[in-house]
């Protein structure tokens, strides 16, 4: 079986002069899993997926992506390996207010030689970002042209996701995207977005306070009750 | 990796059109401004350089080496004393002088100088790059009272071939020292020169003596008046003394002895100059003005520089999260840098590119109108390499300023991570 793309061993962290905020013994993300990870605003989420993601330097403990330890690699590697094997999908403002719909989805190809070769093999960058636009319901060229701060939030989530799927990473991690969505939308996005990650084969990390989408994934973990340290916050 | 960021700089410039826009205009305005200063100070040098030319040597009594230049080139200020014909005839007779144009100043006519001079003058003077002066109507003086004018003269006075014109005695307005008596008429009229030679009047040597006799008390002698035309023009009518002498010479190489002959070796005390040498020594008294406004403008492009960096400066709080996406994408830290340095490039290069084609234009604009209505010909004010030398200057300027924000913005988005606090 493949390694897993999240391998996380002991990790704990703490804002500096701060109590700890995470103490996880143990959690792993399998390649092509869909995960739900559920917490309260405050619990850690964020750090979390910035640990996971490489922006932040992990505490003490291990952090494996892909089998690679991130306390090992630097900080241009770690920026590599997100580049080539992550997307990422924020709760919202994920666009550059400058780019058009089809620059903004292409834009991890500047960034990643890998992902520029998997869009070509798929037929081109811009061909790829359309494909994926249309799949996730945005083929009005009427809607491609329009400037990306003009769209609706739904629309620009979408054209969030699109970016991140395109040049198939292994992983997209999606922080609250849908947390502006009305239910409806909601529904219809994750199942997109699950839809979309699962042909890719990317394993999907989607985080949110709101347990009602937990049976909308493969599997659903609660984040205080992986984190030790949660307690202590708790107690306080 | 370099285009595309360039492309993600420009599309992030349009997106803050006005805000660019002005930063823009103001670093092409300072631009202009340097550019400007510099072509002015090109031309005002080059016009200058060009009063004179051909002419090796200019003899005259002995003074200051500017003050015989001033007088007897720029027709500013009065020779304190003048040489005798004599030694005018003397130095004409050397074999080492090709020829040599005497001149006499000292009237002159509604506040222009008048010049007395030989005919050989419109033959051997020249100026700019050894051009002859070529007359516009008429012809060189032939008569006793025939005159030539200046481009300048005609067009101010409105003075046409065969007008009237009466000198005055020194260089008062008119009235009691007129030489009423003895009226010239316009014979010939120059084409503009861009020189003093347009502001001038020019008679011949023999012309100066006659409106003189009687006045050889430096005033006028009523008794004079009794004297008429055809006396006078029966008299022997070679002048007395000449004001500076124009000496070309056989051959150039020779000029530092020659003069130094004329210098000690002569039996009257005289100044001889070397034109360009003289001219130089004055550029250098004139020169400081023009350098202290270099200096000035060359301040003004710093302060056009600033704008770059207030404009992007005060942009990056709004970009945070744009840096924090471009970061989640996987830029590096590079990326984010040189996207902030190109854009700061882009303004200072199409600013200075822009402050260049404004100036030039303007140049371009003014300069037959400069011409046609005052006479003056700008020269060397095209696209030189000091433009380029300029443009290349302001855009590594940017680039040097543009460091400040690309650190700035990088220290925030690594400490933004993937999360912006909004």
């Amino acid at each position: 079986m493949a390694p897993p793309i999240v391998s996380i061993t002991d990790l704990q962290f703490a804002w500096p002069g701060q109590p700890p905020l995470l103490d996880i013994p143990v959690f792993e993300l399998q390649a092509g899993e869909r995960l739900f990870l559920r917490g309260p605003s405050g619990s850690g989420k964020s750090t979390l997926l910035g640990l996971i993601a490489g922006v932040l330097d992990s505490g003490t403990g291990q952090v494996k992506i892909l089998d690679q330890n991130m306390a090992q690699l630097s900080g241009s590697q770690r920026d590599r390996l997100r580049a080539d094997h992550l997307g990422v999908i924020f709760q919202m403002f994920n666009l550059v207010p400058y780019l058009s719909v089809i620059q903004n989805v292409v834009l991890p190809c500047q960034f990643s030689k890998r992902r520029l070769n998997e869009a070509k093999r798929a037929g081109g960058t811009e061909a790829e970002a359309r494909r994926l636009l249309a799949r996730l319901g945005l083929e009005d060229e009427n809607l491609l042209a329009r400037k990306v701060t003009e769209l609706s939030v739904g629309q620009q989530q979408r054209v969030a996701s699109a970016r991140a799927l395109i040049g198939k990473p292994a992983m997209i991690i999606a922080d609250e995207p849908t947390s502006a969505l009305d239910a409806d939308a909601r529904d219809r996005f994750i199942e997109l977005l699950s839809e979309e990650a699962r042909k890719t084969g990317a394993a999907l990390l989607f985080v949110s306070h709101d347990g009602a989408l937990a049976p909308l994934f493969d599997r659903a973990e609660y984040l205080p009750s992986l984190n030790r340290a949660a307690i202590l916050v708790d107690v306080e | 990796m370099g285009a595309s960021i360039l492309t993600l700089a420009w599309r992030s410039l349009m997106n803050r059109k006005v805000s660019a826009l002005l930063t823009v205009i103001a670093i092409a305005l300072s631009v202009a401004l340097f550019l400007g200063v510099e072509k002015a100070r090109n031309a005002a040098k080059q016009g200058f350089d060009n009063t004179i030319s051909g002419t090796e040597l200019i003899v005259g009594a002995p003074s200051g080496q500017i003050n015989l230049l001033l007088y007897s080139v720029f027709r500013l200020g009065n020779a304190t004393a003048e040489i005798s014909w004599p030694t005018y005839t003397e130095i004409a007779a050397r074999d080492d002088v090709a020829w040599a144009v005497p001149i006499s100043l000292g009237d002159s006519h509604r506040g222009y100088r008048v010049l007395g001079t030989s005919r050989a003058y419109f033959e051997h003077y020249r100026y700019g790059q050894r051009q002859p002066l070529n007359l516009a109507e008429g012809a060189v003086f032939d008569d006793l009272f025939d005159a030539v004018i200046g481009a300048e003269v005609a067009k101010q006075l409105g003075y046409e071939l065969g007008a009237p014109l009466v000198l005055t005695h020194g260089l008062g307005a008119g009235g009691l020292s007129d030489h009423d008596n003895r009226p010239f008429r316009v014979a010939g009229i120059l084409r503009p020169t861009g020189t003093p030679v347009d502001q001038t009047i020019h008679v011949s040597l023999e012309a100066i003596t006659a409106i003189h006799v009687g006045w050889e008390t430096g005033a006028r002698n009523p008794l004079a008046d009794a004297i008429t035309e055809q006396t006078i023009r029966s008299f022997d009518l070679t002048p007395k003394t000449v004001t500076a002498v124009f000496v070309g010479l056989q051959n150039r190489a020779t000029v530092l002895r020659t003069r130094r002959d004329l210098n000690t070796n002569m039996s009257e005390p005289l100044l001889a100059i070397i034109p360009g040498q003289a001219l130089a020594e004055l550029w250098q008294v004139m020169g400081t003005a023009e350098r202290v406004l270099l200096a000035v403008s060359a301040f003004v492009i710093a302060v056009g520089l600033v704008s770059i960096l207030t404009s992007i400066l005060t942009s990056l709080n709004e970009r945070r999260r744009e840096m924090s996406i471009l970061r989640a994408i996987g830029a590096r830290p590079v990326h984010i840098f040189s996207l902030l340095i190109a854009e700061a490039a882009v303004l200072g290069l199409v600013g200075a590119l822009l402050g260049a084609v404004l100036i030039q234009g303007i140049f371009t604009v003014a300069a037959p109108i400069l011409s046609a209505q005052y006479g003056i010909t700008l020269i060397g004010t095209g696209p030189s390499w000091v433009d380029l030398y300029t443009i290349g200057a302001v855009t590594v300027a940017a680039v040097f300023l543009g460091i400040w924000p690309a650190i700035t913005a990088l220290r925030r988005s690594l400490a933004d991570g993937l999360t912006v606090k909004l």
